[in-house]
């Protein structure tokens, strides 16, 4: 019937565009919804492109695991070259205290079958010869870690999806969610009206507001980031390299270098600011380029290309909100990626599309069931 | 050793002589004490400075104006633009084949970053060309506080590259006088305004949400600014061409030529091709001419040339082949340009199969347009800091134009601050509009057929903006309506006061078209003198020439009967012949035949079809109108996702010279521009070392500096 789907997505950007390319994959009609003029335009574009299962939270480290898995696997799978990377992550440790942290984590880490360890300065030299390696302790590395392009990743996964028979309805703004008796009914927006049993909120630092609009509070608030982009120069740096010092104005700092030789580099502001705003800051760059050099000192003379600035849709616990909504049957959601819906995508998007088919492993019920939109938010995340 | 400089030029002062030593490889060059090293390599006879990083294609000069980065070397182990960067006596520098291995640095222990200073300022002046310079001065002169910023080493903006006198009206905007010497003019007024502050080689990088704006200076410092107001005067980009091999070193626009041959005086070519007949493109042959660079041939997409009839002629009496309704369909060449392919276009500028030329050349200029630096002012408005545009950034148009422009949104801003209460004259505005128009209609030529007397002849035939005849003239005899510039001028034939033969005319014609017949010896001939901006060094009296009507139609030889100069008018010369006076008034100009006329190679063929996909769209990343096509044929209408799945305008110059290109591909397309998304131009702007902008402290061998 026109106009009626098995599902309905809002939102077509890291998680949105992968769960509809599952779905569709499992047989499904679905029809997603976005108002911007494209896929990936919202927070997706401003990822750096890092994809890591090296996380705290084990519900994470599988979902990452499995993105890992189909990421990586990609252009032999499909054929698409997603600029797949496999540069591997180092957590660096320049204090006892980081030291500390990250060595406890390895054992959760191992124990989840990640392929991570420990090295010691040489050994942290050997994957960066010119990071800065006084006080430097050592770090973590975790080889299977790795990189791809955001943008071409959302790309494929849509082009996949419509091929499959997905709609895409861009420059488009979900304005009602109905239900009956119960249940998803009717979903409206600012150019008409669809039937569906299943809506899927995965509209990321937008979602709480979708969300209102079934009378459903969610905890996510975006937060503003700002990454930057050196031209390119000879590779210098191996793995995707995460300094948690804390410095003025900054808590975490990471950067990488892409295939092409450009340098992508990023700060979480400390304290965070909440809020939309993509305007560039003048703290920013100058912040961003004295951590750099204090890791790297070489990359004095390379040069930044760009700057810019998207928002993180944060929880109070820094996982995503993810599963079935009580109350509302047929109302799922997969938001809350907190600044890495471009890595949990692939496997969140899986996730949900065996939830929609109702084809859940148990390791997977059991991380939708850690990652309930109404758990206590208890715990910490340690390695943001 | 090849040296491609320009020894003697007809109208610019000579350079310093060559004395600063540099390697190119192993190579010993020497460049002229602050020269450029793009402008020392091309005078050493280099014109590949690198291969591209992505498909490994030669790459030379493009922008000459650190818009982009094609033009990119390594310089004592650090990559920089050559056209950004000036040579240093014993520099180091390579080719930029591979990705470039950065030096090893020493920093200083501790890491003293300092915070980025701030300088606060009632008004940021972004651009020192025409409009920012004649801002400031009216800003200036109401004691208004002004930041003047230009990335270029001297003021002037594109000023100090025009050669020729202005158009546009002599007592408001300079007209008659060249725009180097404009730019001389207008800059000195500007430094002695107490309330001025300049900073020239400081680039605009970005516009920060805090309302200010990040200036990248003298290649070593980074700071911010703090304006009440930013006015952009950054004035035009230019436009380019999509079609195979427009990546070939010896490709540019009309900016940079003018760049390396009326700014540096090298010789950066024997044989110029020209696409556009707009004024740029018409001037810019012109400044090939008097440089002494042959120019082999001009098309132009339209049925008429656009630009001024007067700089038109000035190229055809020169004798350049000038081919209407054509345009170039592929640049060939093995590591840089060797020919041009041109070809006839239909009535929707298609290019027609079968009408192929094709040209032996060894650089294309391009001159098909101009789009105004809008990215500052869009970050401005985005960011709430008040922002007003003046000259090109605010509407293309002509410098004079652009001088007024300055003027009025001088007196806007302080208006806006409270520094100046009355309204801006509706005259002004009206002023503008007039300096700003296109040319406009051409009148039938009225030559007088009196042989008596002397007087001069207008061959301007054409309603342009210009008065500078009738303000030399010191027996008024030479009117053009105060209240309409673009009127031809007239000569009072009638009138009882009569001509001096001063010549004072014929040397400030901006257009070269006014001539001085002098019938007075009544002998049958008369004596006809004419205005040359060439090298007149070699020409002697007794010299037979050959002379031509406005439009370049050959009216026979004759000697030269003098050579002289109008007092007041440096860098023209006046020379004049005697001719019957059947023609003497129809004569506008004159060729040399004492040298062999350089035969252009011309040929029709069967020319293979050409593959437009092949061309190069987005030449950072190498990115070609094929792929680009596949996306927007495939129903892809946000430049965005062309840019997310190709890279294209995510390259070094951040979608400068892509952008306006794929616009017009939808549009050749049939799509609308109002159904396509565009993407947001993000900073920095320019690029900056990462440890300029970390303000580390300064050392001899850290940070970048």
């Amino acid at each position: 019937m026109k106009n009626t789907y098995d599902v309905i997505i809002a939102g077509a950007g890291s998680v949105g565009t992968p769960t509809a390319f599952f779905l569709s994959k499992a047989g499904l009609k679905v029809l997603v919804i976005e108002p911007l003029a494209s896929t990936g335009q919202g927070s997706n574009k401003h990822a750096i492109g890092g994809v890591r299962a090296t996380h705290s939270d084990p519900a994470k480290i599988l979902l990452c695991a499995n993105s890992i898995k189909i990421l990586s696997s990609w252009q032999n799978t499909y054929g698409d070259d997603i600029e797949w990377n496999t540069c591997g992550y180092s957590f660096v440790a320049y204090d006892a205290i980081i030291e500390k942290t990250l060595k406890d984590l390895l054992v959760l880490q191992k124990s989840l079958g990640l392929n991570i360890d420990w090295r010691d300065t040489a050994g942290i030299v050997e994957l960066v010869p010119d990071i800065n390696a006084d006080h430097l302790i050592g770090g973590t590395y975790s080889p299977e870690d790795g990189s791809a392009s955001p943008m071409k990743t959302s790309f494929v996964f849509y082009s996949h999806a419509c091929r499959m028979g997905a709609e895409f309805h861009f420059n488009e703004k979900v304005t009602a969610v109905h239900t009956k008796g119960g249940r998803i009914s009717q979903v409206d927006t600012n150019k008409g009206s669809y039937f569906t049993n299943t809506f899927i909120n995965a509209a990321g630092s937008w979602s709480a507001e979708v969300s209102d609009l079934l009378g459903v509070s969610i905890p996510v608030k975006p937060d503003a980031h700002e990454a930057g982009i050196t031209e390119s120069i000879a590779p210098m740096v191996g793995p995707m390299v995460v300094d948690i010092r804390e410095r003025p104005g900054s808590s975490n700092f990471y950067f990488y270098q892409h295939p092409t030789g450009k340098i992508i580099f990023c700060v979480t502001p400390n304290p965070q600011i909440w809020g939309f705003y993509e305007k560039d800051t003048s703290k920013f760059l100058p912040m961003g380029c004295q951590r750099l050099i204090e890791v790297v000192p070489k990359l004095a003379n390379a040069r930044v290309r760009r700057t810019w600035r998207g928002t993180y849709p944060m929880t109070p616990d820094g996982s995503p909100l993810l599963g079935k909504v009580t109350g509302v049957d047929g109302y799922i959601l997969a938001t809350g990626m907190c600044g890495q819906g471009f890595m949990l995508g692939p496997g969140v998007g899986e996730i949900t599309s065996h939830l929609v088919t109702d084809s859940l492993s148990d390791q997977e019920a059991q991380s939708l069931n850690a990652l309930r939109y109404d758990r206590a938010f208890t715990s910490k995340e340690m390695l943001k | 050793m090849t040296d491609h400089r320009i020894k003697s030029h007809p109208i610019l002062e000579d350079l310093p002589e060559p004395t600063i030593p540099f390697y190119w490889k192993e190579q010993l060059f020497y460049a002229r004490p602050d020269e450029m090293i793009s402008s020392a390599l091309i005078a050493n006879g280099v014109t590949i400075f690198g291969h591209s990083p992505v498909d490994h294609s030669p790459q030379g000069i493009f922008c000459a104006n650190g818009q982009c980065a094609q033009c990119m070397v390594i310089a004592d182990g650090i990559p920089v633009k050559s056209c950004m960067t000036a040579v240093k006596a014993g520099m180091k520098v390579l080719p930029k084949d591979n990705l470039p291995i950065l030096p090893d640095v020493t920093l200083p222990s501790g890491l003293a970053a300092s915070p980025t200073p701030i300088h606060e300022t009632e008004v940021l002046i972004i651009g020192g060309g025409p409009a920012g310079l004649s801002a400031a001065s009216e800003l200036g002169a109401l004691g208004v506080q002004v930041l003047l910023i230009d990335d270029k080493d001297a003021l002037g903006g594109k000023l100090v590259l025009q050669t020729h006198r202005f158009f546009g009206s002599s007592e408001a905007v300079f007209a008659g006088t060249r725009g180097i010497d404009i730019a001389k003019k207008i800059a000195e007024k500007v430094r002695k305004l107490d309330s001025v502050t300049v900073w020239t080689n400081a680039t605009s990088v970005a516009i920060y949400e805090e309302k200010t704006v990040g200036v990248f200076r003298n290649n070593s410092s980074y700071q911010l600014v703090k304006p009440k107001i930013l006015l952009v005067a950054a004035g035009a980009r230019e436009k380019t061409l999509a079609f195979p091999g427009n990546t070939l070193p010896g490709i540019y626009g009309a900016g940079a030529f003018q760049t390396l041959v009326n700014r540096d005086l090298v010789e950066p070519c024997k044989n110029l091709f020209i696409v556009g007949g707009g004024n740029v493109g018409l001037i810019a042959g012109y400044h090939a001419i008097q440089a002494g660079i042959h120019v082999s041939g001009l098309v132009e997409a339209a049925p008429q040339c656009g630009g001024y009839k007067v700089h038109l002629d000035k190229l055809i009496r020169s004798g350049v082949p000038v081919y209407t309704s054509h345009t170039v369909v592929e640049a060939r060449g093995k590591e840089k340009v060797e020919q041009v392919v041109v070809a006839k276009v239909d009535s929707k500028f298609k290019p027609i199969k079968g009408t192929e030329q094709v040209f032996d050349c060894d650089t294309v200029l391009i001159a098909v347009g101009l789009d105004p630096v809008n990215e500052f002012v869009n970050k401005a408005i985005e960011v709430g800091l008040p922002v007003f545009a003046a000259g090109d950034a605010q509407e293309i148009a002509e410098a004079s134009a652009a001088i007024f422009s300055g003027k009025i949104v001088g007196n806007e801003i302080a208006k806006a601050l409270g520094k100046f209460t009355d309204d801006i004259p509706s005259e002004w505005i009206t002023f503008e509009e007039v300096l700003k128009s296109k040319p406009g209609r051409v009148h039938e030529s009225k030559l007088p057929e009196t042989y008596q007397g002397v007087y001069p002849v207008m061959h301007c035939t054409q309603e342009i903006p210009c008065d500078p005849c009738s303000s030399v003239c010191p027996k008024h005899l030479i009117v053009v309506d105060k209240q309409d510039i673009r009127s031809i001028p007239q000569f009072l034939t009638n009138d009882s006061r009569s001509c001096l033969a001063c010549a004072r005319c014929v040397a400030v014609c901006p257009g070269l078209a006014i001539s001085l017949v002098d019938f007075r010896k009544q002998n049958g001939f008369g004596l006809v003198s004419l205005p040359y901006e060439q090298d007149a060094t070699d020409l002697s009296v007794g010299q037979l020439i050959a002379v031509t009507s406005t439009e370049g139609e050959d009216l026979g030889r004759f000697p030269i009967e003098k050579i002289a100069k109008v007092p007041g008018f440096k860098g023209t010369t006046v020379v004049t012949i005697e001719a019957p006076q059947e023609i003497a008034g129809k004569i506008s100009g004159f060729r040399l035949i004492d040298q062999p006329e350089k035969a252009t190679f011309e040929q029709t063929v069967d020319y293979p079809d050409i593959d437009s996909d092949k061309a190069y769209i987005c030449r950072c990343e190498r990115i070609t109108a094929g792929e680009i096509r596949a996306l927007i044929k495939a129903g892809v209408k946000d430049i965005n996702q062309i840019k997310a799945v190709t890279k294209a305008s995510m390259g070094a110059c951040g979608g400068k010279t892509c952008l306006s290109m794929i616009k017009r591909m939808y549009q050749a397309e049939g799509i609308p521009l109002s159904e396509v998304t565009e993407t947001p131009i993000r900073p920095v702007f320019v690029e900056i070392p990462i440890g300029v902008l970390a303000n580390l402290p300064t050392e001899q061998d850290g940070g970048g500096k």
